[in-house]
């Protein structure tokens, strides 16, 4: 049973509980804008001003340049983290040993945050898009790597011998069975990192490059004390960070892909 | 009444001999089956009664190719059996049925190497014979668990295997689809010819179904009895015959009649 299908059955009576997440934002803002004026603390921008600063980068052509800038990257960084990190992870958990060998060094590696990567990634790299690129990735690749093993150790056995049974070759398994098997838990896992990926946006872009959320941010603050422009980029953030979890949640509720092994457990 | 006997002095199909099983943990050895020998002749169907963790599945597992006993061997047609084999399928207890694939996906699994007209040929059949029509599109997960149970049934059978292997299949099931199930299996066993082997804890459920029950014992398991059922299809559930078998059975299980 899916969620979703569950609640609309359960409101499904009133028929206005999507209007309640935009209640939460909109009640949000009201608060936001009372308290300052309420209360005198300078230099904290309103709701409006925000709204004017992104509405004055949209006038000036920033707000699509800093947006796809910043989506450039992490699709970039993103996709060499899914191309190294998701067969890296299918990889160990399905060599045994080669697994044993190298997972404690992924678990070694993956607690330390992508920011201390930062001087290493300017050294390797110089300064520019190369290593925004390059912390994007690590910060993305071991979770990648890990939700890629634990999916792969989480298909039944019962599948892996029905596949067995009827005669497929190793490839035919890996393909017929394996990976539409972790497919779902990967999705999730895929959907995490890319949650991780946008979330390290800023921190690599202070990498000194001339574009990008992270880079606006940056450069509000340094460049004028604009803090409607700092606010108005981390609204950005927020809102685009939303957009990219909320595609990743489309393709997990795909009829295909709307079952897990811990739903077949409960059921069982 | 019709004569019982079905084609009984058929050739041998299964031969087990001196089969072991032991399962070695850090610190002990767990023997779970315990020199066994067993006969199963072409189109039969025969039970595997034994109680809750006997070591049952663990036979059918070796059977089916799955594990590798301990020693003794296991041969089929003469042949020594060395890994899971097409041949041979297996209709698992939890439910084997693959969730990314819908009903037509899951039974035409194992006939990638048909041309696409016969492969679709073979589902539709299949999928009359089990009772699918209708949901040949749905996914396993918007399917009731005796739905469930067929499509697996059925995924076994579109490969025309010569042996079949069921584990517990319909444990899971409510009483009445159980019922319902275990006939379908008898008249899918007589149109098929199939050579079946059951496992079930279930002690109606094997004399119901069974040519012969292979009663084992707890763990470690050997062969207790092999009764047989000499009852015609379709069975009188209440006739003397009937009772006198299954309490045969109870009672070689050491259980009282009453509770």
């Amino acid at each position: 049973m899916n969620d979703s299908a569950a609640q609309a059955g359960r409101h499904g009576a009133t028929g206005f509980h999507w209007l309640l997440p935009f209640a939460g934002i909109v009640s949000l803002l009201i608060m936001w804008d009372l308290a300052l004026r309420f209360s005198n603390v300078p230099l904290v921008p309103g709701p409006l001003a925000v709204a004017r600063a992104i509405v004055e980068l949209a006038q000036k052509g920033f707000l699509v340049k800093h947006v796809v800038a910043s989506l450039f990257r992490v699709t970039w960084g993103y996709l060499l983290a899914v191309s190294v990190g998701v067969p890296l992870g299918i990889l160990l958990a399905w060599y045994r040993r080669g697994g044993l060998a190298l997972a404690p060094l992924v678990e070694i590696v993956r607690p330390i945050s992508a920011l201390a990567w930062i001087p290493l990634a300017i050294l390797w790299f110089g300064v520019g898009d190369l290593s925004s690129v390059f912390i994007i990735f690590v910060a993305s690749v071991f979770p990648l790597t890990v939700a890629a093993m634990s999916a792969v150790a989480g298909v039944s056995t019962t599948h892996w011998n029905a596949g067995r049974n009827f005669g497929l070759s190793a490839r035919q398994i890996a393909r017929r069975v394996l990976l539409p098997a972790i497919l779902p838990r990967l999705l999730v896992g895929l959907r995490l990192a890319l949650g991780i990926a946008w979330l390290v946006v800023v921190a690599a872009e202070m990498i000194a490059v001339d574009s990008g959320l992270g880079f606006l941010i940056i450069d509000a603050r340094n460049a004028g004390n604009r803090y409607d422009l700092v606010v108005a980029g981390m609204v950005l953030i927020g809102t685009i960070g939303l957009a990219l979890d909320a595609s990743m949640r489309r393709i997990e509720g795909l009829r295909a892909l709307r079952w897990s092994y811990a739903a077949a457990e409960e059921a069982a | 009444m019709i004569p019982a006997r079905k084609p009984l002095p058929g050739r041998t199909k299964l031969a087990i001999r001196g089969l072991q099983m032991a399962f070695r943990t850090e610190e002990s050895e767990v023997r779970v089956l315990e020199d066994l020998d067993l006969d199963v002749r072409e189109g039969e169907l025969v039970c595997i009664l034994g109680p809750s963790g006997c070591g049952k599945s663990t036979l059918l597992n070796i059977v089916a190719g799955f594990l590798a006993p301990s020693s003794g061997s296991v041969k089929i047609d003469g042949e020594e059996v060395r890994g899971p084999d097409p041949r041979r399928i297996f209709v698992f207890q939890e439910r084997g049925v693959f969730p990314w694939l819908t009903v037509e996906g899951n039974i035409g699994f194992g006939l990638g190497r048909l041309a696409r007209a016969e492969r679709e040929k073979r589902i539709g059949h299949y999928v009359r014979l089990v009772g699918l029509e209708g949901f040949e599109k749905a996914y396993p997960h918007e399917l009731s668990g005796g739905m469930k149970q067929r499509v697996e049934v059925a995924r076994a059978l579109a490969v025309d295997p010569d042996m079949l292997y069921l584990d517990e299949p319909f444990g899971a099931l409510d009483s009445i689809t159980r019922l319902e199930m275990r006939r379908e299996l008898l008249r899918i066993w007589q149109t098929e010819q199939k050579t079946i082997l059951f496992v079930t804890h279930d002690i109606e459920e094997s004399v119901q179904l069974a040519d012969r029950v292979v009663v084992l014992s707890a763990r470690p398991a050997r062969i207790r009895r092999i009764v047989e059922i000499d009852l015609p299809h379709p069975r009188d559930l209440s006739s003397r015959r009937y009772l006198e078998l299954r309490d045969g059975i109870l009672e070689e299980i050491g259980l009282a009649h009453k509770i």
